[in-house]
């Protein structure tokens, strides 16, 4: 964890970020800045947050998920969390949390689907992957 | 096995604190869900711990209840302000810190028992115990 990144990739117009960790809560805090800083920087349409190893989602991770989505509309994004695991989906509904705003899908290639239709781009411009690794600090 | 202490003194040891439930309820052989759960109840009790108090402790113990079951007790106590009124801060929605107001009523869901103790200026514990 510590020292760890969790990287932004831009596929196409949609920043795609795969949380591979848990994270503390400065992580969380950076990751949240990092993203609203890569939308603005490349003026993306959409968000892809890939959650499929995340553990646990408590209300603060669970808040950064919606502020995300919120600032993200702001920003003309929309912001799609794939992957969640069911032991993660029946925890959140316990804790009594609503990701407000927040839309949550199956899986990588479903997000996609969801983002691809909602600015309709043409295929081959999804196909022309375009991989750009930011790293902002700590 | 037998009982763990972990400091709880700044942001990352929350994360220490869900990390260590969750090996702890998994080598008991808790089923995933109730590691997900214990993590996550983990996770929140330890927030207010450092959010309200400033610090103070978690301890684990692996515990059997009359009819021999095995379960997890976690203990989160803090020398910190204390709580004025329980049953409000028991609530849904009920924040004094800006939260979502989820911490304690949520946790308390996600486990078998729940007891909160609180003292205006000598501090607060919450114990649960989750049955496997
Ligand atoms: N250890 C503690 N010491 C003092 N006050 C506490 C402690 N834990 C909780 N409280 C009080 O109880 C209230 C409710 O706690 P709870 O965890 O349910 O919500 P929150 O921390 O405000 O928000 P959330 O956990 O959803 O981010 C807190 O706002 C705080 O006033
Ligand atoms: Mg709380």
């Amino acid at each position: 964890m510590d020292g760890a990144r969790i990287p932004i990739l831009k596929v196409g117009r949609v920043l795609v970020v795969p949380i591979q960790f848990d994270m503390d809560d400065q992580t969380v805090i950076h990751l949240q800045e990092r993203i609203l800083h890569e939308l603005e920087r490349t003026c993306a349409r959409g968000v892809l947050i890939d959650i499929s190893l995340l553990e646990m989602i408590d209300s603060f991770i669970g808040r950064m998920l919606s502020d995300i989505a919120a600032m993200a509309r702001i920003m003309d994004a929309r912001t799609v969390v794939v992957g969640m695991q069911p032991a993660v989906a029946i925890t959140l509904v316990e804790l009594g949390l609503e990701l407000k705003g927040v839309e949550t899908v199956l899986n990588v290639d479903e997000g996609f689907k969801l983002l691809r239709a909602e600015f309709n781009t043409p295929d081959e411009e999804e196909e022309e992957f375009y991989w750009e690794t930011s790293v902002i600090g700590k | 096995m037998e009982s763990k202490s972990l400091a709880l003194e700044n942001d990352r040891d929350i994360a220490v604190a869900r990390g260590l439930v969750r090996k702890i309820a998994s080598d008991l052989g808790f089923r995933l869900i109730d590691q997900t759960r214990l993590a996550t109840v983990a996770s929140e009790l330890a927030r207010n711990v450092i959010k309200y108090a400033g610090s103070g402790r978690l301890i684990a113990q692996p515990t059997e209840s009359a009819s021999g079951r095995a379960g997890l007790r976690l203990i989160f106590e803090d020398k910190g302000p204390g709580i004025s009124n329980i049953g409000n801060a028991m609530r849904d929605g009920f924040t004094t810190g800006g939260g979502l107001g989820k911490g304690l009523p949520g946790s308390r869901r996600l486990v078998d028992e729940f007891n909160i103790e609180s003292e205006i200026g000598q501090g607060t514990r919450v114990t649960i115990v989750r049955w496997k």
